[in-house]
């Protein structure tokens, strides 16, 4: 099953001013279910603009965007998706647990079902024993494992992230990449992720969409022929480095002077 | 405990000093009790004038109260609707800041004329006036504080505007809400005081310190200052109690 189809999507940002921006031209892009899907591109190509368009929190200018074979509004309505933005965007004055609640408690679930559903996602992320703490006693790893606990807590389809472990140092961000890769394959989720991490991209996708500078256009989309579980040893693989080199020659293809 | 008070005792020590140096000042220098009278003189005609006293106190706090609550209330209805709808956001916002940088003190002799001299209900209105712009425009601020990726988050999740306001705008806002409470705390003894120097029931604290310095019974004068100043202050404590219970995970307030 297709999960995203972007078909000729451009994006222009205050069309008809002096502040014209081109953000995005004739993106086409289809994703199947159960994918892990990165976007990778200079700052400033519209790997994030992308992915707004896909959760309807902006509008494409041109083309078609459809989620789950909806139109991306519906596909918002129905939660067919959830979101990790750079920063964990918890709600401070929300303890642990009642982060992880809010999309339940926006969606109507009982209490108990929320309760039991909170602590299933924070056994998942294994900060259950943080579950009455508040973000500010959490440090940065921890506070972005709880938002992806709370946006897996409704079980969507697909979780966009959007460079979930940018603000994150180095060994925390491999340990981060290990737990969603167990996460993915463990629920069963399509994952549409931005970065601009090279190894990144290379350690956790199936397929890398490279992106040019603005306006941003999918120059090449490299699949990344590494065995599946990728494990702590794939990043010491030949194979790894051979797509590396891969993905970083398929960037430096697309530097516009 | 130990920690606390070891917290506390520089403020209590400079509290006490300051008022053995007021009091040897009066004594030393021999100073005219309708210039500045010495801090005992003070105590001994607030325990004597307590009776008077505390009802004039009781009657103006209740004013300085009833205002406080009656701007708050409706500084919160009408910063909701701001926050709700752009068209009362852009109709409401620039008036009532415009109306905030005005003295708004000068309505109380209109007050009077329009409640009567010695309604409480003059007090009342001229406080919920001065507390409700400082109030409204602060909270109206607040609830439109919440960083771009929570507003992401909301919508991402289909949330009615409904449940963002009350899920996320307003938590954000408590702080700036509390901030201008503290300020409208003050604000509104000041109100009711000022209005009541204009005229007013005689069992008031503003016609009490008019009257008694009119007839230089300065100690007198001053004992009623320093009651209006307890109930500021007791009105500041009681706001920053509510804010310590309403916002205990704010980091103005936590204990790491």
């Amino acid at each position: 099953m297709t999960a995203l189809e972007l078909h000729g999507v451009d994006k222009v940002f205050n069309e008809g001013s002096d502040g014209r921006v081109e953000a995005l031209r004739g993106i086409n892009l289809s994703v199947e279910s159960g994918e892990f899907i990165s976007l990778i591109g200079p700052s400033g190509c519209g790997k994030s603009t992308l992915l707004r368009l896909v959760a309807d929190l902006l509008p494409a200018s041109q083309g078609r965007v459809t989620v789950n074979g909806k139109p991306p509004r519906q596909a918002r309505l129905d939660r067919d998706y959830g979101m990790v933005f750079q920063s964990a965007t918890l709600l401070e004055w929300r303890k642990i647990r009642a982060n992880v609640e809010l999309p339940l408690e926006i969606m109507g679930l009982s209490e108990e079902d929320r309760a039991q559903r909170a602590d299933e996602m924070l056994n998942l992320v294994q900060l259950e024993q943080f579950a009455d703490h508040y973000p500010w006693q959490l440090s940065g790893g921890m506070q972005q494992r709880v938002a992806i606990a709370r946006a897996l807590a409704f079980s969507p389809s697909i979780l966009l992230m959007d460079e979930p472990f940018g603000a994150l140092d180095e060994m925390t961000r491999e340990r981060m990449q290990m737990e969603l890769l167990q996460i993915w394959a463990e629920t069963d989720t399509t994952i549409l992720f931005v970065t601009h991490s090279i190894p990144e991209a290379v350690f956790l996708s199936t397929r890398v969409v490279i992106m040019s500078p603005r306006p941003g256009e999918i120059t090449e989309i490299v699949e990344i022929d590494l065995p599946q579980p990728r494990v702590f040893e794939t990043r010491e693989d030949q194979r790894f480095f051979a797509q590396l080199t891969r993905v970083r020659e398929g960037l430096r293809a697309v530097e516009k002077p | 405990m130990t920690r606390h008070l070891r917290r506390w005792l520089p403020a209590a020590g400079l509290f006490v000093a300051g008022l053995f140096l007021w009091e040897s000042f009066v004594q030393v220098f021999d100073i005219k009790g309708f210039i500045l009278p010495a801090p005992t003189a003070i105590v001994r005609t607030f325990v004597v004038e307590a009776p008077e006293l505390l009802a004039a106190g009781i009657g103006t706090f209740s004013s300085a109260l009833g205002g406080l609550l009656l701007g708050t209330a409706f500084a919160i209805v009408i910063a909701f609707a701001a926050a709700r709808w752009t068209v009362v956001r852009d109709g409401a916002v620039p008036f009532a800041i415009a109306a905030n940088s005005t003295p708004i003190i000068v309505l109380a002799p209109i007050a009077n004329s329009w409640f009567g001299i010695t309604s409480p209900l003059g007090s009342i209105f001229v406080v919920t006036v001065l507390v409700f712009f400082p109030v409204m425009i602060n909270l109206v601020r607040g609830l439109m504080s919440p960083s771009p990726s929570q507003v992401e988050l909301m919508q991402s999740y289909a949330a009615p505007r409904r449940t963002q306001l009350w899920k996320l705008q307003f938590p954000t806002a408590l702080p700036y809400l509390f901030s201008a409470l503290k300020v409208a705390a003050a604000l509104s003894l000041i109100g009711a005081i000022v209005k009541e120097f204009f005229g007013g029931s005689q069992e008031r604290l503003g016609q009490y310190i008019t009257t008694k310095a009119g007839l230089l019974q300065f100690e007198e004068a001053w004992a009623a200052i320093v009651l209006a100043s307890a109930f500021g202050i007791l009105l500041y404590v009681a706001v920053v109690w509510i804010e310590r219970k309403a916002m205990p995970w704010h980091v103005s307030i936590r204990n790491p």
